[in-house]
């Protein structure tokens, strides 16, 4: 997924980023489904839409639900122009799978927070002007509780961004240092306390939209071109099967997506969807590497040398990303009543 | 009338078909009380229009009916006089209000008004009082014969025991034909098969994930009910996932469903649900143990009829390769838009 701030604003005037936040915060008053065939039209053609993509997907949605009425006319509109781009705050140096142990912390004094901690892996945050970071606010008897979301200005005092660079070289993710940030009030998003409530009602929309089966799709396209049209037996059970999956993922991604808009929150089909995408996702490159001779190229080659390079070396990501899978296991689990 | 029609036959069946019956019918074959009272209640009749005599409940209402089949392990021919009693009645004919059973495969040829050649596969050939099959590919007709016409048979039984039997005929005369409607090609009841397997299966596969569930939540192994381990929870959580990706595709398939079925969703569904049949059977055999091996033990009866319905009327390979082979005939710009369209000829 590339950026192109251009891009995003292109798309933003033509009213396709926040499509579904009201018309008088700059949305355009769209159903759940409008959203979903832009959103998916986009992915599918491979378009550069990382810059505003976590503003359109969790971002706007948390705020539009959680924040006052002072903090909707402030951020979306900008958000629906394809000028303001969020990160996610969540993981830390010691609290990836096991979020609950999260340490960054805001303490109030008077009438402002003050902001220490620390975050990591952090997509985008080199590029965006908020996050919205879930921190402890308080002491708690319960370990979910004592938590809260912020919208966090990363152009304030304190605030340091410093990319790390993945294995292929590239620099997508970051770690972000607090060191005494100081917030005022309305940066606190939602309620105090209830930030893991909010969390877990974000995360349904993390692990169950498009992207969690179409991050493959160049790769499952290129392959196709190069088998040509007269596969082997092998090459169409394979590709065959692959095209079977892809249908039906969007058929449970749309169904969750139907859950969403009726104001559900479809945690467990959610995770069935974003498991079951990364295996498939996942499978994608181990199965063109096993149907063709064509080598991965970084350098050079065609353009399926490079694609499965790319994909065969970001492939790991998808089953960290928005839940680990042991994580999405384990709440599938305790749906079936196992936990 | 959807709702009327699963309560009743839910009940009917979690009533009547017991690990008992359903050993009995591999023993001793027709379960001649159990047919009488599904046919009486016009189960069978339930997809023929209602001028064929029959309720002409449409696919989409009749996906719950065909799952509650594989749920109980039904061993009779419901889901397959559904299907027969539907083509009939697209066909214009009138619908049979008898055991009707279907072959998807036959090397029938016409001489003259005559039929000569074989029908293979025929579930619950023996005891059926008549089959539907299509004869040739040009011109294809429907036509109903009677197995007890036939010149000579072999029978044979699937993994789990149910009759799937072959019939040879000889300068025969079918008892009713009828051409088959443009808008149905000469597999349409391998098509048709691969829709009932396919809800048979998901079916068979939710009871088989709520016994694991159950049994692992009992089961006592080092102090702690073995679903405790994680090792286990995971195990089954693939199944579960497997099972709704399966769900989805059935439910497609059957709301896609008109007067003709939808070839991209229904080759979805025979491959999904074949794939989660394999993952949810070997599962199922991991977390029971030793007793799930035995054939007192009630967990065979669902893992048997998955070995069998995931081969029956084509493998999750033979609809993947006939799949892919038209993906890439089309080309890579074509494939998007038919996942988004969900139309496919082939």
């Amino acid at each position: 997924m590339g950026f192109d701030a251009k891009f995003s604003q292109k798309l933003g005037a033509r009213g396709w980023i926040g499509m579904a936040l009201p018309k008088k915060y700059g949305g355009s008053d769209a159903d759940a489904f409008s959203r979903y065939v832009v959103i998916e039209e986009l992915l599918a053609a491979g378009a550069p839409v990382s810059a505003h993509w976590f503003a359109d997907r969790q971002s706007g949605p948390l705020i539009l639900r959680y924040g006052t009425e002072e903090q909707k006319e402030s951020y979306l509109p900008a958000i629906c122009r394809g000028e303001s781009y969020f990160c996610i705050g969540m993981s830390e140096p010691n609290s990836g799978s096991d979020l609950a142990s999260i340490r960054s912390n805001a303490k109030k004094v008077g009438d402002k927070w003050v902001l220490n901690g620390q975050k990591v892996w952090t997509t985008n945050a080199h590029h965006s002007h908020y996050m919205i970071a879930l921190v402890r606010t308080s002491e708690s008897e319960s370990r979910h509780g004592g938590m809260s979301q912020f919208i966090i200005d990363l152009s304030l005092p304190g605030v340091e961004v410093r990319p790390i660079k993945d294995l292929t070289g590239a620099e997508h993710f970051n770690e972000v240092f607090f060191d005494n940030v100081e917030l005022p009030d309305e940066a606190l998003a939602g309620s105090e306390g209830q930030g893991w409530h909010q969390v877990t009602a974000e995360l349904a929309f993390e692990r169950s939209g498009p992207e969690r089966f179409l991050s493959s799709m160049a790769l499952l396209k290129v392959m196709i071109d190069e088998v040509g049209q007269y596969p082997d037996a092998y090459q169409a059970k394979e590709i065959g099967r692959l095209t079977a999956r892809l249908l039906t993922l969007r058929n449970m991604s749309l169904s969750v997506t139907r859950q969403l808009n009726a104001g559900a929150n479809p945690a467990w089909s959610a995770s069935c969807v974003k498991d079951f995408g990364v295996g498939f996702e996942q499978e994608i490159p181990e199965i063109a590497q096993s149907i063709l001779e064509t080598l991965p190229s970084t350098q050079g080659g065609n353009d399926y040398s490079k694609v499965l390079a790319y994909l065969t070396q970001q492939a790991p990501s998808f089953s960290l990303r928005g839940g680990t899978r042991e994580i999405l296991r384990g709440i599938i689990a305790r749906g079936l009543g196992l936990r | 009338m959807k709702e009327i029609f699963e309560s009743t036959l839910e009940k009917l069946l979690a009533d009547q078909v017991t690990l008992d019956l359903v050993k009995a019918s591999e023993e001793q074959g027709w379960m001649e009380p159990l047919w009488d009272l599904l046919q009486s209640s016009g189960f069978s009749l339930a997809a023929a229009p209602e001028e064929s005599g029959g309720t002409g409940l449409g696919w989409e209402e009749l996906n719950g009916v065909i799952e509650l089949c594989g749920r109980f392990c039904l061993p009779l021919p419901l889901p397959e006089s559904i299907l027969s009693n539907w083509l009939l009645g697209a066909c214009g004919l009138q619908g049979l209000n008898c055991a009707v059973s279907f072959a998807a495969e036959n090397s029938l040829q016409w001489d003259g008004k005559l039929l000569s050649g074989s029908v293979r596969q025929v579930p619950w050939g023996r005891y059926v009082d008549k089959l539907v099959t299509v004869v040739g590919s040009e011109s294809p007709v429907v036509v109903v014969l009677e197995p007890n016409s036939a010149a000579s048979s072999s029978l044979s039984t699937n993994l789990a025991g149910e009759s799937r039997d072959d019939f040879i005929f000889e300068n025969y005369l079918p008892i009713d034909s009828s051409a088959l409607p443009s808008n149905l090609d000469s597999q349409v009841l391998l098509k048709g098969g691969a829709m009932l397997r396919s809800a048979q299966i998901i079916g068979a596969l939710e009871e088989l994930l709520r016994v694991s569930a159950e049994y692992g939540n009992e089961r006592v192994q080092f102090g702690k009910p073995i679903t405790k381990f994680q090792v286990v929870q995971h195990q089954l959580a693939v199944v579960a996932e497997n099972v709704a990706a399966a769900r989805v595709s059935v439910q497609a398939a059957f709301e896609e469903s008109g007067s003709a079925f939808p070839t991209l969703q229904l080759m979805a569904a025979k491959i999904c649900t074949s794939d989660a049949a394999s993952v949810g059977a070997s599962t199922a055999h991991a977390v029971h143990g030793a007793i799930g091996f035995t054939q007192e033990y009630s967990l065979h009866p669902l893992t048997r009829r998955l070995w069998s319905w995931r081969s029956e009327y084509g493998s999750a390979t033979y609809w993947s390769k006939l799949l892919g082979k038209s993906i890439c005939e089309m080309g890579s710009e074509a494939l998007w838009p038919t996942i988004t369209s969900g139309d496919l000829n082939v």
